[in-house]
């Protein structure tokens, strides 16, 4: 990759990090914590994508990276479900 | 005539870094996966205890956890620009890159280490010294804090360790534009301990700072 393109990656998580930490100061409340995961993710896709070069990296090789955020998603989505669903037993 | 770095089972250098490349994604779907189980438990307790986590969110040294996100950040980029740099077959521009982000990663550390220091100091560690005792669950928290941050500064040292050995054999003159696996494998392990550290960041350090 050209060191401009890494440059502007860079820049990117940069931004991302300084809208937490001022949004961080806000009251958001409990509504926080998706918005920062939410830029969290963005940059986590800036990171896999340009430092990690999964953009260009073969097909299989992104199946084998989209499997196991797959499977983590099974573990959040059955867990939560099973956390959260219990007080109706009650 | 054989490159010197291709192993006997593949046919070519291309062939063996597809393969190199799919079990390190494969290692780290499983690291992710590992991860993962610590940040549902986050994710549980904090849905649970709402307000025990704002109220031990603030006590975390947003400073130093702000210091390392630059520096993690950062470090993402030289890593980057010393796998470029190889590519081109500047070897020499590209063990300075990765020397930078050796550089980056020990001062990581070490500003993790006086933040775990002071941590101590202002016993926040769990266990009968505990000082946010009148929080109930805010043990929870502080538990989840150490237990995450640990096993990442783990990944820190491991990519530290990494980078060691691919800087030796850059001196060596091990790597060209034709073969430089190592080098872009410890940059796409190096990127994955960036995407923890981007997701512990804001969990750990920015709950309920406004008040």
């Amino acid at each position: 990759m050209k060191t401009k393109h890494l440059v502007l990656v860079w820049l990117g998580l940069v931004a991302g990090f300084i809208a937490t930490l001022l949004l961080g100061q806000w009251r958001l409340g409990f509504f926080y914590t998706p918005v920062a995961v939410f830029i969290a993710a963005a940059q986590a896709f800036l990171v896999v994508a340009f430092f990690m070069e999964a953009k260009y990296s073969s097909r299989l090789t992104w199946f084998f990276a989209a499997a196991g955020i797959y499977w983590l998603g099974i573990l959040f989505v059955l867990s939560l479900g099973d956390y959260f669903s219990r007080a109706w037993l009650k | 005539m054989r490159h010197a770095a291709l192993k006997v089972q593949f046919d070519s250098l291309e062939q063996q870094h597809e393969a190199s490349r799919l079990g390190l994604w494969l290692f780290l779907a499983t690291e992710y996966l590992f991860f993962g189980g610590l940040f549902l438990a986050y994710t549980v307790y904090h849905l649970l205890y709402p307000q025990a986590f704002a109220e031990a969110g603030k006590h975390t040294n947003l400073l130093c956890g702000s210091i390392n996100a630059a520096l993690l950040l950062t470090s993402g980029l030289t890593m980057s620009l010393g796998v470029a740099a190889i590519r081109r077959g500047a070897s020499d521009i590209s063990a300075l890159w990765i020397g930078l982000t050796i550089l980056l990663a020990l001062a990581f550390l070490g500003v993790k280490g006086a933040e775990y220091a002071d941590d101590i100091h202002k016993h926040l560690v769990p266990g009968s010294a505990f000082a946010l005792s009148q929080v109930p669950s805010a043990q929870i928290f502080f538990y989840l804090y150490w237990l995450m941050t640990a096993l990442h500064a783990l990944h820190v040292i491991a990519g530290v360790g990494f980078m060691l050995i691919v800087l030796w054999l850059a001196k060596r003159g091990k790597f060209s534009p034709q073969y430089h696996s190592p080098v872009e494998f410890a940059g796409i392990y190096w990127g994955f301990v960036d995407v923890i550290w981007i997701f512990l960041y804001p969990l750990l350090y920015l709950l309920d700072r406004h008040t």
